[in-house]
């Protein structure tokens, strides 16, 4: 039998003035296992801390309940006293008479009565409350960056700069992402290598930092601060310690026929090949798809012609297996696929292109060497359209996004000036929805692309592009002008919506991280906590999380690192105590729980038990990792036979408060 | 006020997710927006930690009406649990309805912590719902036919 | 099919390769049918007629924790429990071989009284048409004439995840439509609901035939036998377990519940529980769209999962009156 104590604050006149509170402590202190009660002015000042201190130590009360304001506002206030007089925390519970009863209700006698059953309430459940303790786990010091791009890049930099060990993972051979293939950024125009390559060569250099290019996450396993991580080594045939990165031999191959993806497959690369010529790490790979020696064991030109003896045509994907504290997600994004989008006929012409390929033509390290050309004849284009939200904002019952992919708007207006300024003679078109130019600078941007550079901003959607002879014929429909146009354009620019990488779901699925319909990682407040994923220890920096443009990804990536941080330097995480727990003994090893855990805190395990005839048996038994689990509940609802429970709102304890409102 | 001894003074229940609902019941209070004091409210963690079983546990006690208010869909605080709260709570509800409960004695709404007003409006309405229906006779007497 | 199905089990006993046969046997009525564990010696006194009505696939569970391997004959409705408990890790697959067998619908002897046929003796099946041999001479039936309510209703196919299939593969369209009741209530008044309900729940014993034959509870230990749950109670007094048994069972084995129609075919008092699941099947196939429980080892149950957009309590709940 608990021994507990009640204590009834007046609150000044907030609760006095509407509940008889001297009526109230009473009235509870008849209540069993009521053994001491008074009532005071303000129980959350120091005097009256000290009164339920002293309580506590005079009547060797195992609990309490103080009948005051909400249990938002001092919960952790009387909870905090009560263990400094040596009582565990868990074992005071608070009836909000304040919030929920003398500040709604007028007339006294009825407030009173109410403010009597609420106490009774608190009182049922102390009855049924344990000392809790939260547990304590330690946490390992190192954090693991999935992903390469600018966001990854950042966050890394970031961790390793406060002093932490971090791994990138890249499933591509360099670092660099998306931003790497980008010309110049808006707003301000500067170079996009110009910005993002010297942070490539400041992590290759940076001691804290390893980078797995070419690699993937294998396999995921623990929680957070514990995190055992499998990462899967892609065979490059490459030794990447040997290899110096001359290049000689992406000359020399002589399967030159690949199509170059950093390009987008506007030219061609060899069967060796270093992506660009600042990837880091500058290492050779070797694609198995096209690798004549591979593929029929007869070539071996790199091999002969390679001085380090870097060549290693027997090389097999490895694993390194690693221990971190903190995983972040930066898989980032890629415009989606354009195969379905038949109307602006991009598979049936050439010139009719995605703006990365746009970025990759009038980048000077490009196919063009920066020159605009049209990618079928190599000729000036005098006459450019601009089709914005392709896959964008769709109504969701065809192949597009609902979802507004938010860098189109700004990057359109860079093209369009940018060519402008070049070629004065290109008459340039953009076709858009609305113009969505939110951001420092970013309107102004817009403003001069249409007013000092005079692109032609029409606001209507484009029906059709039809190859016609060298001419593309865009029929388009221009709202304010109530008319349709039929524009002759030599090149036709598509702003593809942007999706995230079809790698971020298996990812999700080994994290147990969610996603939300579109594939985009969900973070744990939409507003509050926009850097985490709902599973604790798991992080996300840049466009896996949604549509960003460079700054905002960098200060999330940044954002991120922070939060990395706060939690790598601490040494122990104190957890949560109010989470579930499986009766192992009811337990049928359904699996149920486990589908509901939005954080999988759940598992299952064989365990041997010994049964009433002294046998031994195995069963399935489920087990709740109390560093993860957050406490919300779900899981006890779908357990049917009642094993699994959650500390501090246990079954018992709120079906006795449900009895004690409704005696 | 005299109580008028004749008046049907129902029992409700309300269960409160502690992060959106128990705060919006607080800034209620905060405002001073009355509502009966037939109210009672009960903390959890989230609405989804809400059994079956405690609902018919207080109408079995003697509630006449049971109100459950969770964080509005996609806001949850353990981002999916009121998710699972409306698909059990809608099959449950409608159970009841089937059995021949009154289908006003249930209610599931979505409060967040801004909503002190939509938390009283919602408590003086159901409150004299449940007191236009009377007391709660049908849960308790299914079995017994008298 | 009974031959068929005593050789093939024999053979599978003799080769070693099952230890112990789970199936059917008569016991002193014909219409008085058990389950059965048969091994070498008996196995010629395994039966399968229209009496053979109880679903063995809840068996498993504490079959399984045996040494050896069982065989177990599956009729289509069983097969989909069977799945279900495969799917909540219930028994060990690998201690089971699992038999599909054909089933043209059973007989529950309580229906023939009420038809007046008395004194069982025998039974002869036909596809179509059924003989009942009594002590006051054979009477043929046309078999929709006799079959159960549940097998009225029976979609006829077997889940896939068996081990062999004997006899031939049935496929049936159900007979009537297995809502028809549950909407027929839903049309009635709150007032004419509750009077039906109270009629048929105030005749429950609570002798919990109802939880022990149902092949979704197989709980270690049932929340109403367990004292820390708060609601246990087994004595059939005015408490919260006795009123709302009923309502917590069918919620708990919603979107779990194969509509085997055990529950009903077993209560001593007759009372329609399988209207109870049948109203859960319904609102999850109208609210989350159709979902067979046992169909399919992967899937999650509707209770599981949800969509962000599902229905609001409001969007169902008082739609039928």
């Amino acid at each position: 039998m608990q021994r507990i104590g009640v204590f009834v604050c007046w609150c000044g006149s907030n609760i006095a003035a509407t509940v008889d509170v001297k009526a109230v402590a009473e009235a509870l202190g008849k209540e069993p296992g009521v053994v001491y009660f008074e009532d005071y002015q303000y129980m959350c000042s120091e005097e009256g801390q000290t009164k339920l201190q002293n309580a506590i130590r005079d009547y060797k009360l195992t609990g309490a309940v103080v009948c005051s304001c909400s249990p938002r506002m001092h919960e952790a206030t009387f909870r905090k006293a009560a263990a400094k007089a040596g009582v565990n925390s868990f074992m005071v519970e608070i009836a909000n008479i304040r919030e929920q009863c003398s500040w709604i209700h007028k007339n006294k006698e009825e407030a009173t009565e109410k403010a009597i059953i609420l106490g009774r309430a608190a009182i049922a459940k102390v009855h049924l409350n344990a000392p809790l303790t939260a547990g304590e786990s330690p946490v390992t010091k190192r954090a693991l960056v999935i992903g390469g791009g600018i966001a990854g890049i950042q966050t890394a930099l970031d961790i390793a700069d406060a002093g932490f060990e971090v791994d990138i993972v890249e499933k591509k051979p360099t670092i660099g992402g998306k931003m790497s293939q980008i010309d110049k950024t808006f707003p301000t125009l500067d170079c996009a290598a110009c910005i993002l390559t010297p942070k490539m060569v400041e992590v290759a250099q940076n001691e804290k930092i390893r980078i797995f290019s070419y690699s993937e996450v294998d396999k995921v396993q623990g929680f957070v601060g514990n995190f055992s991580v499998s990462i899967r080594r892609k065979a490059r045939f490459v030794d990447e310690v040997k290899c110096t990165g001359c290049g000689l031999c992406t000359e020399k191959c002589p399967q030159k026929k690949v199509p170059n993806e950093f390009n987008l497959g506007l030219d061609q690369r060899r069967a060796i090949y270093i992506p660009f010529a600042q990837a880091v790490p500058k290492v050779a790979t070797i694609d198995p798809d096209y690798c004549t020696m591979l593929k029929t064991g007869k070539c071996g030109v790199c091999s002969k012609i390679c001085t380090a003896g870097a060549i290693d045509y027997k090389q097999k994907d490895s694993f390194i297996e690693e221990k971190y504290g903190a995983i972040v997600v930066a898989t980032g994004f890629n415009p989606i696929e354009l195969n379905k989008y038949d109307e602006f006929a991009y598979s049936q012409s050439p010139d009719v292109i995605t703006s990365l390929e746009f970025e990759r033509i009038t980048n000077a390290a490009g196919p063009t060497g920066g020159t605009l050309l049209r990618p079928s004849d190599g000729e000036h284009p005098k006459k450019i359209v601009f089709v914005q939200c392709v896959g964008s904002r769709e109504d969701g019952s065809g192949c597009g996004k609902t979802y507004c992919s938010k860098i189109c708007c700004m990057y359109t207006a860079k093209h369009a000036m940018l060519t402008r300024e070049k070629y004065p003679d290109t008459e340039v078109y953009v076709f858009y929805i609305d113009v969505r130019t939110p951001g420092k600078s970013f309107d102004e941007f817009y403003r001069r692309a249409v007013e000092e550079y005079g692109v032609h901003y029409i606001k209507g959607m484009v029906g059709k592009v039809i190859p016609q002879g060298k001419k593309l014929m865009v029929r388009a429909s221009d709202l304010i002008d109530r008319k349709q146009l039929l524009i002759d354009a030599d090149l036709v620019v598509l702003a593809a919506a942007i999706e995230p990488d079809k790698s971020a779901r298996p990812l999700a699925t080994m994290l147990t991280a969610s996603m939300d319909t579109n594939d985009f990682f969900t973070e744990a407040h939409p507003k509050l906590r926009p850097v985490e994923s709902p599973t604790a220890g798991i992080f996300l920096s840049g466009c896996c999380q949604g549509p960003k443009d460079i700054p905002e990804t960098v200060s999330q990536a940044s954002a991120c690192a922070a939060k990395v941080i706060g939690l790598l330097c601490r040494d122990k995480l104190t957890g949560n105590p109010c989470v579930a727990h499986s009766d192992e003994l009811m337990c049928n090893g359904c699996s149920t729980c486990e589908k509901v855990c939005p954080y999988g805190a759940i598992t299952y395990q064989d365990k041997e038990f010994r049964m009433p005839d002294r046998t031994m048996r195995t069963r399935r038994v489920a087990s709740v990792n109390p560093a993860v689990c957050q406490g919300c509940g779900a899981c006890t609802v779908a357990c049917p036979s009642g094993a699994m429970d959650l500390h501090g709102f246990s079954n018992s304890q709120i079906m006795a408060e449900v009895d004690a409102i409704c005696k | 006020m005299q109580v008028n001894e004749e008046k049907f003074e129902p029992t409700i229940v309300a269960f409160c997710c502690n992060w959106c609902s128990y705060a919006g019941a607080d800034l209620s209070g905060t405002n001073r927006l009355q509502y009966p004091a037939n109210v009672k409210i009960i903390r959890v963690p989230c609405s989804c930690r809400v059994n079956p079983m405690f609902i018919l546990r207080a109408f079995q006690r003697g509630a006449d009406g049971v109100i459950l208010c969770g964080c509005h869909p996609g806001d949850c605080h353990y981002t999916t649990g009121n998710y699972f709260t409306r698909r059990r709570m809608t099959l449950l509800f409608s159970m009841l309805e089937f059995l021949g409960i009154e289908k006003e004695r249930t209610r599931l709404e979505w409060v967040s912590a801004a909503e002190g007003a939509k938390f009283a409006a919602t408590m003086n309405d159901f409150v004299a719902t449940v007191t236009k229906l009377g007391k709660n006779r049908r849960l308790e007497d299914l079995r017994c036919k008298k | 099919m009974q031959k068929m199905m005593q050789d093939r089990a024999r053979e599978l006993l003799s080769s070693g390769k099952v230890d112990r046969v789970l199936g059917w046997i008569e016991g002193d009525f014909v219409y008085d049918v058990t389950p059965h564990v048969f091994r070498e010696n008996d196995i010629d006194q395994l039966i399968y007629h229209s009496f053979a009505s109880q679903n063995l696939s809840k068996y498993l569970v504490g079959e399984t924790k045996k040494d050896g391997v069982i065989a177990v004959f599956l009729r289509p409705c069983d097969s989909y429990s069977f799945v279900q408990l495969l799917k909540e890790h219930r028994f060990d697959r690998e201690k089971v071989y699992a038999i599909a067998i054909p089933c043209l619908g059973k007989v529950d002897a309580e229906d023939l009284r009420a038809m007046g046929i008395r004194g069982i003796t025998g039974v002869t099946d036909g596809k179509e048409r059924i003989i009942l041999h009594t002590l006051y001479g054979d009477v043929e039936k046309e078999k929709s004439e006799v079959i159960a309510e549940r097998c009225r209703k029976c979609r006829g196919v077997h889940a896939p995840y068996f081990d062999e299939r004997l006899g031939e593969e049935l496929t049936k369209e159900p007979l009537t439509d297995r809502f028809e009741m549950v909407e027929k209530l839903e049309k009635m008044t709150a007032e004419e609901r509750f009077a039906f309900w109270q009629d048929e729940l105030s005749r429950c014993i609570r002798c919990n035939a109802c939880r022990n034959v149902c092949p979704a509870c197989t709980c270690e230990k049932c929340v109403f036998d367990n004292a820390a749950s708060g609601i246990e109670n087994k004595a059939p007094a005015s408490s919260f377990e006795e009123q709302n048994f009923h309502i917590i069972r069918a919620f708990h084995v919603a979107g779990r519940c194969t509509d085997c129609g055990q529950c009903s075919r077993v209560c001593p008092q007759g009372i329609p529980l399988h209207l109870l699941n049948r109203k859960f099947i319904k609102d999850i196939n109208s609210c989350y769209g159709e979902y067979r429980a046992g169909a399919d080892l992967e899937e999650k149950a509707p209770l599981n999962r949800f969509d962000v957009d599902d229905c609001e309590p409001g969007d169902v709940v008082g739609k039928g009156e």
